[in-house]
């Protein structure tokens, strides 16, 4: 007999491709139900308008048309869509406009049909009267006394106030050598998953239970938040996340079209399907970072840097999605980076504005915060003449400091900052690298090198950390279940929409009964199916995800080895999972198979004393800490003087993310988050007028990079397990992202260093590149 | 993304397209590879009542040696002219402007036919079809007609082409031996679409100065253009005048702007681009 190899730590090609890339998964649109409609949304074309009145009738009496219906008409029928994150400001949010429009993309109208195409043609028909009124596009005009107020009862555009006061900042002030001053921008993107968001629902009006199919990250989160949108019992609704084509953080919420499609099939009684074109997924899904912040860096000539005081301006959008004033927090926890920075204090300011949401976008909060840290670094190092890799030397936190507590208030699990970037500064050759560009500047031309060391908050978390107003806190769920025929499911409360771990848990599973990979199914997106979970998002589907699995894992463990004990008449802990056996570890040639173990649990025939029939557990665990994956990341780049292009000569990546599981896996995270955080350095930003016109509003101008606009990307890790979790992993979802953008952009300043370029907003396109370079001649 | 509804026809022939435009007249639409006309119907920006698919008309797809000139129909798709040893061996300044355009599945669909009658501004092809001179017919039912390059592109979008009119086929004289051509393009970072295309194609005679110089230039303005007064600066002279005379590339044009580039940064891009793609034409070339 073949012997069944171990899966952990192994390069195993994802298990979820296969159907992926042949076109046999399924999606929201892939949904064919009998006599289901489509839906379609008008939508607004002013930033902020008055809606006088909306004349729907010849829409109405279109042949065909089942249903066209406005703002006024959902009154009391569905609840506000729902913010959980604690605020002074939360607005009720309409599932489509009453009385108001406040950005441009807002839902106004829903026309329902056979078909969309119908169902848009009764969209033209409606005749929305509106008196367009003047637009509050800059954040940092919101709060000024005469900006036209988007939510008249708050009296202004605040959202809220938070402030992290500390004296020690000012008495560091005080003390440094000197303090320097930047503003550091975050620009507006938008997450464009592959896949659209989209929605369709099911009535059983006999078993009055809906059915919700939803592309979403968060099924059992989304399913509490409907119930209450839609005044039905959780146990009354289910939803499905069936296949999920990308997420980033802008599914992790809960939106207007799922809560109008479930209103629908109720009142329709018929199934009822919404899905996102590209212009509305531009325009009405959550956009991410936004945040400006004014920086005071107190620093020593000897590059320590001693306090941060930040004063952020957040643009929070014309409402307030799910979580979207609690992304900020992290950028302000989390902006001392690996840096023992002792003293830290900020004020963030969050203001409506005439767009869209903004909230969580691959690294949320995280990216803003790991670019403060990193563009201070080289603000210190260029301030006082000092090679930016020392000066990061200088403050990192050493690796004897941890656990480590941090200005911040948080609590680092575990790092080594000087072995990451010393693997990355010998990959890039460093000192070499250094010497040809001084030498290539003599014939002029511009060779920067960007370094950025990163560490980021994963695993959230401990459920403190959650909102109080989130059903379900930070844990996370799994069941183990050996089926009768001894193959095993497992049924994870996370949902994971690209990130794998069908294949990850799969090798967990298998290992820990030594069973084939493919003897495993993992089970995940439907609240049919599965114990109440909370989802996948900020990095958390293998670190909080994986331990709960293997909680279970280890009880069906235990069940299996007394089991197995009294067959074999030695003590249970004596036994392990060898080749679809139970053996004994000490001599595995000593077995009985697992198969005659599970019929013993399954068909009970003998009752074991001690023992319940059935193979079946499900687990909780709440972690007691987040985990703090970090790395060093350097870029080496030219810069074009004639045309301001950014060119990239090599890219180095040492991540961190303790204990691999699935190293291919991890390089696949990093890779699409490189191209993620690069494309917020170089090329990505959603534009609006000045009257709150999106610009972008399709991906002929909203840069999304291609291949070729990316460097090859060459990977290296360090493992320092974390301490949290028995797996010892810490996450890499958003690790890329969140090393890269720093790291680019001091590549690309590092490189007009010469010119007297010292700081640019991001991105750096190539005309504010050029324009910088015009005007540094001239000086 | 769901278009107004339309009656669709498909022509078994150039006569079979006429005879439908003529009957429906400014409610019919012509659709070939659809690259430009799809996404526009898509968002009802375009609702034509009537679409005419030319695409089976075979006899548009060739590429063919006519009279000592290269002849490609209107439908020849972007693919087709970058991957053609005809193309590529003669009028190698073409096939390097169609390996520029779009990407693979972008080039798999879109028809130089259907490219030069969007006349987007910012499509690349019009900058090489300009400095190669290309001659373009144009079939209607009062007859075929053939237009100078030069002659076809008369405003932002707008072209020769008269209603009920179809884009056939591109004449192209071969490049001759010893001629050095460069397409230059910067480009726009979302739709790939050419911020500033520049196709240059030099001649250099025995002593080495330019014999010919041509410049086509597109994105810069409403509508793709030779750029004359570089081209004039240059002839007969030693090809060390190249950045002077470059400089001039964007006089006299009304230069666009949007967010991706300003006019005066189009500009200089005009300047630099056209600089380094006669740079490029005339190390290739041989005297």
């Amino acid at each position: 007999m073949a012997v069944i190899p171990k899966f952990i730590g192994e390069r195993i090609k994802r298990r979820e491709d296969p159907r992926l890339i042949t076109g046999t998964g399924t999606y929201v649109d892939d949904l064919r139900l009998p006599g289901m409609l489509s839906a379609v949304i008008l939508r607004s074309p002013y930033a902020h308008a008055k809606i006088n009145s909306i004349d729907m009738s010849k829409a109405r009496a279109l042949e065909g048309i089942v249903a066209v219906l406005s703002g006024n008409d959902l009154k009391d029928k569905i609840g506000s869509v729902p913010c959980v994150a604690p605020a002074e400001h939360v607005p009720f949010h309409p599932v489509l406009a009453q009385g108001k429009v406040r950005f441009v993309g807002e839902g106004v109208a829903i026309a329902i049909a056979a078909s969309p195409y119908l169902a848009q043609d009764a969209l033209d028909l409606i005749e929305v009267d509106y008196d367009a009124l003047e637009a509050v596009v800059d954040p940092e005009k919101a709060l000024d006394p005469d900006a036209p107020i988007l939510h008249e009862e708050f009296g202004d555009n605040l959202v809220t106030r938070a402030a992290v006061p500390n004296p020690a900042v000012d008495e560091a002030m005080r003390t440094a050598d000197k303090i320097i001053k930047f503003r550091v921008m975050s620009q507006r993107l938008a997450p464009i998953p592959m896949e659209p968001r989209g929605a369709a629902a099911q009535w059983h009006a006999g078993l009055k239970q809906l059915t919700l199919w939803s592309s979403t990250q968060i099924p059992h989160l989304l399913r509490s938040q409907l119930a209450e949108m839609l005044k039905l019992g959780e146990n009354r609704i289910r939803v499905i996340a069936p296949e999920v084509g990308g997420g980033f953080g802008c599914k992790l919420n809960v939106y207007a079209e799922e809560a109008l499609v479930g209103y629908l099939a109720m009142t329709l009684n018929r199934p009822v399907k919404w899905i996102e074109r590209r212009r509305e997924n531009l325009s009405g899904t959550t956009h991410g970072r936004d945040q400006i912040c004014y920086l005071e860096v107190a620093a020593n000539k000897d590059g320590e840097v001693l306090a941060l005081k930040g004063k952020f301006i957040c643009d929070m959008g014309a409402y307030l999605q799910l979580l979207t004033p609690a992304i900020p927090g992290f950028s302000g926890l989390m902006m001392t980076g690996c840096y023992k920075i002792p003293a830290l204090s900020f004020e963030q300011e969050m203001v409506f504005t005439n767009k869209m949401a903004t909230d969580a976008y691959r690294g949320a909060g995280r990216p803003e915060a790991a670019f403060i840290a990193e563009r201070t670094m080289d603000m210190v190092a260029g301030e006082f003449g000092l090679d930016p890799a020392e000066v990061r030397r200088k403050n990192f936190i050493a690796k004897e400091a941890f656990p480590a507590a941090t200005a911040g208030g948080l609590v680092y699990d575990s790092g080594d900052y000087h072995l990451a970037l010393n693997k990355a500064l010998e990959m890039i050759g460093y000192q070499k690298t250094r010497a040809e560009q001084a030498a290539a500047l003599k014939q002029g031309r511009y060779i920067g090198i960007g370094i950025a060391s990163y560490v980021e908050i994963c695993g959230i978390g401990p459920s403190s950390l959650l909102p109080p107003k989130l059903r379900g806190g930070g844990w996370e769920s799994a069941t183990v279940r050996i089926e009768p025929d001894s193959k095993v499911t497992v049924l994870t409360g996370i949902s994971p929409h690209g990130q794998g771990q069908e294949t990850t848990f799969a090798q967990m599973a298998a290992d820990a009964f030594g069973v084939d990979i493919d003897d495993v199914n993992v089970v995940h997106g439907d609240t049919g199916l599965v114990q109440y979970g909370i989802g996948t998002f900020g990095s958390r589907g293998t670190t909080v995800g994986g331990p709960a699995l293997m909680m279970s894992i280890e009880k069906i463990q235990d069940k299996l080895k007394k089991i197995a004990s009294t067959m074999m008449e030695v003590p249970p802990d004596q036994l392990t999972f060898v080749n679809r056996t139970v053996a004994l570890a000490s001599d595995p040639a000593k077995s009985v198979p697992l198969q005659q173990v599970v019929d013993a649990a399954w068909g009970y025939k003998t009752p074991i004393p001690g023992v319940e029939p059935g193979l079946d557990a499900t687990s909780f665990y709440e972690p007691s800490n987040c985990t703090f994956p970090f790395g060093t990341h350097v870029a080496v780049v030219e810069v074009d003087p004639e045309t301001g292009i950014v060119k990239f000569l090599r890219y180095v990546a040492v991540d961190d993310c303790g204990k691999m599981i699935s190293p291919l896996l991890v390089e696949g995270q990093i890779h699409g988050g490189i191209a993620q955080g690069i494309a917020q350095a170089l090329y990505e930003e959603v534009v609006y007028d000045e009257n709150g016109q999106l610009v972008t509003a399709t991906l002929m101008d909203y840069a999304v990079p291609k291949a070729e606009m990316l460097p090859h990307f060459e990977l290296a890790s360090t493992v320092t397990p974390s301490p949290v979790n028995a797996l010892g992993v810490k996450g890499v979802g958003e690790a890329g992202t969140i090393g890269s953008t720093p790291c680019v952009v001091n590549a690309v300043l590092d490189a007009l260093k010469p010119l007297g370029i010292r700081d640019l907003d991001m991105p750096l396109k190539p005309e504010r590149v050029w324009r910088a370079i015009q005007n540094a001649k001239k000086e | 993304m769901f278009p107004a509804s339309f009656e669709y026809h498909r022509a078994a022939s150039v006569k079979d397209a006429l005879s439908i435009l003529q009957q429906f007249g400014e409610d019919a639409k012509l659709l070939s590879g659809g690259h430009s006309l799809l996404p526009m119907m898509k968002l009802r920006l375009a609702q034509p009542a009537h679409l005419v698919d030319i695409g089976g008309i075979r006899d548009l797809r060739q590429i063919k040696q006519e009279g000592g000139k290269i002849v490609i129909g209107g439908l020849v798709t972007h693919h087709q002219v970058e991957s053609s040893d005809l193309i590529r061996g003669q009028l190698g300044l073409l096939a390097e402007c169609a390996t520029l355009i779009g990407d693979v599945q972008v080039r798999n669909r879109g028809t130089i036919g259907g490219s030069l009658a969007h006349a987007d501004p910012a499509a690349d092809y019009p900058a090489a079809v300009l400095a190669l001179e290309a001659e373009i017919r144009i079939e209607g039912s009062a007859g075929t007609r053939t237009v100078k390059a030069g002659d076809f592109f008369v405003d932002l979008m707008t072209t020769a082409i008269k209603p009920g009119e179809i884009l056939t086929q591109v004449a192209f004289a071969p490049l001759g031996a010893g001629a050095g051509y460069a397409y230059l393009k910067h480009r726009q970072p979302a739709s790939g679409f050419a911020i500033v295309g520049v196709a240059a194609l030099v001649a250099l005679d025995k002593s080495g100065n330019l014999e010919r110089v041509r410049v086509g230039i597109t994105g810069l303005g409403a509508k793709a253009f030779r750029a004359q007064g570089v081209e004039a600066a240059q002839v007969g002279k030693a090809p060390d005048g190249i950045a002077a005379a470059a400089a001039h590339a964007p006089d006299g044009i009304d230069a666009l702007a949007d967010i991706h580039a300003s006019a005066d940064f189009r500009a200089e891009l005009a300047r630099v681009y056209t600089r380094r793609a006669l740079e490029r034409a005339v190390a290739r070339a041989k005297r």
